[in-house]
């Protein structure tokens, strides 16, 4: 584990921080200049994905196990901490998902932008996110990664505090608060871990807070020391997943957040936690992993069920999506909780899953909002013939939410179920192996929690997609009512069409403006993610045999098979 | 890239490119998706065409299955990996036995001719193209389950068909019954897949593969016992079986079968002979050396197979709630679940290759019964499909259409010679054989009232006298007959049509009814009559390809090597030797169903017929007899369902059927109600309360700390200065004093 | 001894600077008493320096008055705005930070 591929040192360091130098940039151009301030921060986030893209074609995928590009350097050597960067296969999707969802957020902003407007200050607000998220999937230094992971915290913010709804005062400072509550406890565990690793160690002096050093030394450190330790890092990665209890903040942020931040939240941010579990604190303290696994699974499973059921309380469609995180995120959790290569394979998996598409779900919920001003579930209905291609595309993520084979979802929640019944056990583990009657029961209760997905998600779709618009939304079509041709899947073809029908847009009668279909900027912006949901749906080994390698070496310690 | 490549050289090109089969009509999917609005018939083509192209690979390879089952007994196998995770490997492919060429070319056929049939069927539907993309996809989804090589592909078209049967069973979907069907439909078949899940998850625990076959496959190794625990394979075989009751449409999940006749017909006839319900009972077959041993109950040193539980209820219970149903759809709909529940009971019995024979016969009458059924609405009963009040006397109108049910109706039943009878005579005979006596007779009984049921929908249907919309039909071209001008009946019938409900106008917009056949004028037109016809004769023959009577057994020999488990000793039980002794109750209790329906009909149909007879002649006597006429007809039928319903199955049904209405649908509406009103309490007191409340809490301390320290902020900078400095000057006096 | 003299030349000049800070109204004075604390500073850290005979205190010193130029003409441009908006630099007047 611990070769490392020291190839173009520069490159992961140019990708984190180019959208700091757009930033600079954008710094200059005056704020009434918009589309040229929406072009270069655009201009910037798709050379950052160039970047992203690049290093995949250098990316040596026969030693996905390793990290590559990696570079170290001293960075603030009074406190130990070093700039130490690399990537493999692990964070490699990560690493570029985050910068594909901030592009093609930016592409959807360019007419998108939430009231009250001033696009400057937005734009650079997701270059600064894109740095941090990019900065906390490439970190190898513990103090690192805590900068990067604490820089994603203010701009999203100011997302939600200036963009966001109604409550956004409330929601951004419970955000806050919430995340920050974690992050401090998750810090004194980083010192803590430090301190004690490094008079554990036969050499003080080559202490540092590389992830190298704890990964060779994490499992010296005495069980009880171990288990409050990773408490610590648990309470802060459980908060930002979100685990139940801590979830509570989930809901009112992805309410009150504007689409981009909702988006890039469920995308992105939520992963944070789930990767500092898979990177730091399980590998970091196997002792105690093995402890806290139990306690891990059952928080998993309980946050499945729950989550399921509040969403089949919810009366709002983007409460009702957040919600359905929380269930999804269980299964990540439960993945990892097993502690074996099918099972954290299956959790990373499942973290881009959900990414892509509950992303795409929040770009759907913020366009009907959009055209229709309201996300009341019972106002909203017969979407299909309204906005037949809206529609679709919200069956089509609706169905690889709820996991169906042959979409993205399927392949984080069945091998999940598939690992969960097998869990780590046997004899002669290192550190002991886990209760299989515990995680047995688990994986059944798990399997309803996909009933139940299907249930909200298809009772969902029933209410909002089929049936007749509403009668304060009928005639505002934008071919009319009725007589309407469901245009249906073969919606691609008619980009040209949906531009047309986005351009004849007037405002009709009563002040309601006509609603019309998917618009250009939407499909540009949607697109890659319903791609991407198919193609690894239907060839999901593009991303486990880039997991795989560094899994496996990751549970090497645990003794499993 | 692919396994065993050199293994299977003399295999043939079609048995070793079967992996095309499914995949020709998943992209075609695709392309009916992305260009079928531009094509000019709407993308059915590409849909027909690609079915036939997979129906031509399936029957290229069930000929050299045929030729290599003479001299290997080896399944062709050919793989990729298509994910792995650690040491653990799942590939995609093709696993092609007998069962599966046997599955592939019956779906494949099939699917071909429901399509060719809904371009008819559905013409000008507003979403013509997406109702072929859907039937394509459904179709591709049988088809790589079948062929599965492992559990997860088997998954992946299950799970697939599933969504496809949400998609169109919601097909119209304006309504909001369509669309609670469909979502009802998907539930409860998800329902079961929980049990899918888990058991998926069990088999890897068990046998540490998810191979179906091979040396190491799960087949392999329950049949050889190479599994730890005996009662961890019950419980894996328990929770398979679930998801096959969900699907098969099993007791007690069988309630959303009969709603999910809220499709179009030809969806319905896809559904229900080959494809979506049959999964269930394919999943048993497929991997039964699991279900075999894992759900084989020692009773008191008698050992019997819980499958055949289920598959014995639901046969009864099936077949009792078809005598209360109006509606021709809901008949067949619970005759394929009765039908279901004797391959079930096959299995269960150790009767594998009948089970499996009942699967392909089954398939050719009853997909004809339905797209029967689907002729009838389309042409004859102005799209309902209401026996009692839409049809009646559609026998001289609708020949083919008669005369194709009637050969399917013989079938079903098992009368003697038909297809039906040379598969479901042998399970029955072999519930004997294997001492399940109390299985026999409820085979026996399921037969008899099998036969009771169809006479009825029969006579309903095709006898006595014209009703509603089938009145408008018989009575509007028997004036017009008359009449010289044939063009003007055609005009005449289709302005009739446009009286139809208003409900279906919407779906059948302009309605121009294609050519019929020669020899029928007034049926279906021929994309209708031509797959009845072709369905019908295989009805009639398919069963000769296993025929016991006269010891001719080809489809044994080419599917024996799929059981899995040996014939004899240590395996399942041999199948008994045909007698025709044997066969006698059965052949006794079909003629009985049949002549105590064919015995009440007569009466019904006498008296129904007097009437119109009068009101054919002399109008007004009909006008002035109306009265009595009606009391009349209300009588029959009171007498007819009071003997054949009241006295036969009446106390069995209606208990089935209020068990079916209050006790499961009222336990799955009530969990569904339950589990929402949970929701909303937890969600409104656990989460916003408790744990939210924690964290308000938090923020109101703070904010507290915060009101006591404000006057602190007074906003002068001499004052900030001066705190400074004195909090610098106390930190510098705590220093000196720690220090000295 | 040339030290101690040092020291308290230093301590002469930081109690003045905080007095000027603590007492004056005009921003400007308060910031030019911000300036004698710096310096006061400076000359502890030169005085030390040439004691120990290193030159850490000789860097830190220069980065004082670095920091010094820097915060100087943050501050003297705010005292600009805030005279140009209210015509009046009174520390006193200044108070929008209440709490």
């Amino acid at each position: 584990m611990h070769d490392v591929l020291q190839n173009q040192q520069w490159l992961l360091s140019l990708g984190v921080f180019l959208p700091l130098a757009g930033v600079l940039v954008m710094l200059f151009i005056p704020k009434s200049d918009e589309s040229t301030v929406k072009g270069v921060a655009i201009l910037t986030a798709a050379a950052t994905l160039l970047v992203g893209i690049y290093t995949m074609t250098q990316f040596d995928y026969g030693k996905a196990g390793s990290l590559q590009f990696f570079t170290t350097n001293n960075w603030i050597t009074p406190i130990k901490a070093t700039y130490t960067i690399g990537l493999d296969g692990i964070s490699l999707p990560l690493y570029v998902l985050s910068m594909i969802i901030t592009l093609l957020v930016m592409i959807y902003s360019w007419d998108h932008v939430p009231s009250p407007g001033n696009p400057k200050a937005f734009f650079i607000l997701m270059l600064v996110l894109q740095t941090g998220m990019a900065g906390t999937f490439v970190a190898q230094d513990l103090i690192l990664f805590f900068v990067f992971f604490e820089v994603v915290l203010l701009p999203m913010y100011f997302m939600i505090g200036v963009w966001g709804g109604e409550n956004r005062q409330y929601a951004s400072l419970k955000f806050f608060l919430y995340t920050m509550f974690g992050s401090a406890l998750m810090l004194v565990s980083f010192i803590a871990l430090f301190v004690v690793t490094r008079s554990h160690a036969a050499d003080p002096e080559a202490a540092n807070f590389s992830f190298k050093w704890f990964l060779e030394n994490g499992a010296d450190v005495s069980k009880n020391t171990a288990i409050w330790i990773f408490a610590g890092m648990f309470i802060g990665f459980a908060v930002k997943v979100p685990m139940f209890p801590f979830h509570t903040w989930l809901p009112d942020a992805h309410t009150q957040a504007p689409t981009q931040g909702s988006v890039i939240l469920a995308a992105i941010l939520l992963k944070l936690g789930t990767y500092g579990f898979v990177r730091i604190a399980i590998p970091f303290l196997p002792q105690a992993a093995t402890k806290w696994a139990p306690v891990i699974g059952v928080l998993a499973v309980i946050g499945i069920i729950y989550g399921a059921l509040g969403c089949l309380a919810q009366t709002d469609m983007k409460r009702l999506i957040a919600f359905s995180s929380v269930a999804h995120m269980g299964f990540v959790m439960l993945g990892i909780a097993t502690l074996t290569p099918l099972g954290i394979n299956a959790a990373l998996f499942g973290m881009v899953a959900h990414g892509l598409i509950t992303g795409m779900l929040f770009f759907v919920a913020g366009s009907v909002k959009e055209r229709y001003h309201t996300l009341e579930i019972k106002r909203l209905s017969g979407l299909l013939q309204q906005v037949p291609k809206l529609g679709w595309i919200l069956g089509m993520c609706a169905m690889a939410s709820l996991g169906l084979p042959g979409l993205a979802g399927f392949w984080g929640e069945f091998p999940a179920i598939l690992s969960s019944w097998n869990p780590l056990h046997g004899d002669g583990l290192p550190y002991g192996g886990l209760s299989l009657t515990l995680f047995r029961w688990l994986t059944v209760i798990a399997a309803l929690g996909t009933v139940l997905a299907a249930g909200y998600l298809l009772w969902l779709y029933q209410r909002t997609a089929f049936g007749n618009p509403t009668a304060e939304f009928a005639g505002l079509g934008a071919d009319g009512a009725h007589g309407h041709d469901a245009h249906g899947h073969d919606a691609h073809g008619h980009d040209a069409h949906a531009a047309d029908a986005h351009g004849a847009d007037a405002h009709g009668e009563g002040g309601h403006e006509l609603i019309h279909d998917v618009n250009k900027f939407e499909w540009i912006a949607w697109t890659p993610l319903l791609l991407a949901i198919v193609v690894f749906g239907v060839l999901p080994q593009l991303m486990f045999k880039l997991f795989d390698p560094g899994v496996v070496e990751l549970v090497k310690v645990f003794g499993g098979k | 890239m692919f396994a065993e490549a050199e293994a299977t050289h003399a295999a043939g090109w079609f048995l070793e490119h079967a992996w095309l089969i499914p995949v020709i009509p998943a992209v075609a999917f695709f392309l009916i998706i992305f260009f079928g609005k531009k094509m000019p018939r709407g993308g059915s083509e590409i849909g027909i065409a690609a079915m036939l192209a997979s129906f031509v690979i399936a029957a290229g390879a069930t000929y050299q299955w045929i030729q290599w089952t003479h001299h290997s007994e080896e399944a062709i196998d050919k793989t990729l990996t298509w994910w792995s995770s650690g040491p653990l490997k799942f590939s995609i492919g093709q696993h092609i036995d007998g069962l599966a060429v046997m599955a592939l070319v019956l779906v494949a056929f099939i699917s071909t001719l429901v399509q060719i049939y809904s371009t008819e069927y559905v013409r000008g539907d507003r979403r013509y193209t997406h109702f072929f993309a859907s039937l394509t996809l459904f179709s591709a989804g049988m088809l790589a389950m079948v062929l599965a090589p492992n559990m997860v592909q088997f998954v992946l078209g299950w799970e697939i068909m599933g969504l496809c049967s949400f998609m169109l069973i919601g097909h119209w979907w304006e309504e909001e019954a369509n669309a609670r069907a469909a979502l009802k439909a998907f539930f409860t078949v998800r329902t079961g897949d929980m049990g899918l899940l888990v058991g998926t998850a069990m088999l890897l625990a068990v046998f540490g593969t998810l191979d179906i076959g091979g040396e190491h496959g799960i087949n392999a190794m329950a049949a050889a016992g190479e599994f730890d625990s005996k009662s961890m394979l019950m419980w894996t075989a328990v929770a398979l079986f679930i998801a096959a009751i969900g699907k098969s449409g099993q007791f007690p999940l069988h309630t959303w079968l009969p709603d999910a006749m809220a499709g179009p017909t030809p969806v319905s006839s896809l559904l229900h002979s080959s494809t979506m319900v049959v999964a269930g009972v394919f999943l048993v077959a497929r991997i039964y050396p699991v279900f075999h041993i894992g759900l084989d109950i020692n009773v008191a040193g008698h050992h019997f197979n819980f499958i055949a539980v289920i598959g014995g209820i639901t046969i009864l219970i099936a077949a009792g709630l078809a005598f209360v149903q109006n509606d021709i759809k809901k008949v067949l709909a619970y005759s394929t679940v009765s039908q279901l529940g004797y391959m079930m009971m096959g299995l269960g019995v150790g009767a594998w290759m009948p089970a499996v024979f009942h699967i392909f016969t089954h398939a050719f009458f009853k997909c004809c019964l339905f797209l029967c059924a689907g002729s009838i609405a389309h042409t004859g009963s102005h799209h309902s499909f209401d026996m009692k009040t839409d049809m009646g006397g559609l026998r001289k109108k609708m020949p083919v259409t008669f005369v194709t049910w009637v050969i399917s109706t013989a079938a079903l039943c098992g009368v003697p010679f038909f297809s039906g009878f040379f598969s479901k005579d042998e399970i029955i005979d072999s519930a004997h054989a294997n001492d399940y006596t109390v299985f026999w007779i409820i085979g026996l009984i399921g037969a008899f009232m099998t036969t009771a049921y169809m006479t009825r929908a029969t006579y309903l249907t095709f006898f006595g006298k014209a009703r509603g919309g089938a009145a408008h039909f018989v009575d509007g071209h028997e004036d017009h007959s008359h009449d010289a001008a044939s063009d003007e009946v055609h005009h005449d019938v289709d302005g009739l049509d446009t009286h139809a409900h208003p409900v279906h106008d919407d779906h059948h917009a302009p309605l121009n009814h294609g050519k019929p056949l020669p020899f029928a004028p007034d049926d279906s037109p021929w994309q209708i009559t031509a797959p009845l016809i072709l369905l019908s004769f295989l009805a009639l023959v398919a069963g000769y390809l296993n025929a016991a009577p006269f010891h001719w057994h080809s489809f044994e020999h080419w599917l024996e090597s799929s059981i899995g488990l040996p014939i004899g000793e240590g395996g399942i039980p041999e199948p008994p030797a045909f007698e025709w002794v044997n066969a006698l109750p059965s052949i006794v209790l079909v003629l009985a169903g049949f002549a105590v329906s064919l015995f009440l009909s007569k009466k019904v149909f006498f008296n129904d017929e007097k009437s119109p007879f009068k009101g054919l002649t002399e109008r007004n006597s009909l006008l002035g007899a109306g009265h009595r006429f009606l009391v009349n007809k209300y009588y029959l039928d009171a007498l007819y369902e009071g003997v054949i319903v009241k006295s036969i199955a009446h106390p069995i049904a209606k208990a089935a059927y209020w068990v079916n209405q209050n006790v499961l649908d009222g336990v799955v509406n009530s969990v569904g109600i339950t589990g929402r009103r949970t929701g909303e309490w937890v969600y409104r007191n656990v989460d916003q309360r408790v744990v939210d409340g924690a964290v308000n809490g938090s923020g109101a301390t703070a904010r507290g700390a915060g009101g006591v320290l404000q006057p602190v902020q007074s906003g002068k900078v001499s004052m900030y200065g001066a705190l400074l400095f004195g909090a610098a000057a106390v930190g510098a006096l705590v220093l000196v004093l720690v220090n000295s | 001894m040339l030290l101690n003299q040092f020291l308290i030349l230093g301590a002469l000049l930081f109690c003045m600077g905080v007095y000027g800070v603590l007492t004056r109204k005009n921003a400007v004075m308060v910031l030019l008493s911000i300036e004698l604390i710096l310096n006061s500073v400076n000359i502890n850290l030169l005085a030390f320096d040439a004691m120990n005979g290193n030159s850490d205190g000789n860097v830190f010193a220069l980065f004082i008055i670095a920091v010094a130029a820097a915060e100087v003409g943050v501050g003297l441009a705010m005292v600009l705005l805030i005279f140009r908006n209210r015509k009046n630099i009174s520390l006193d007047d200044l108070s929008e930070m209440k709490g």
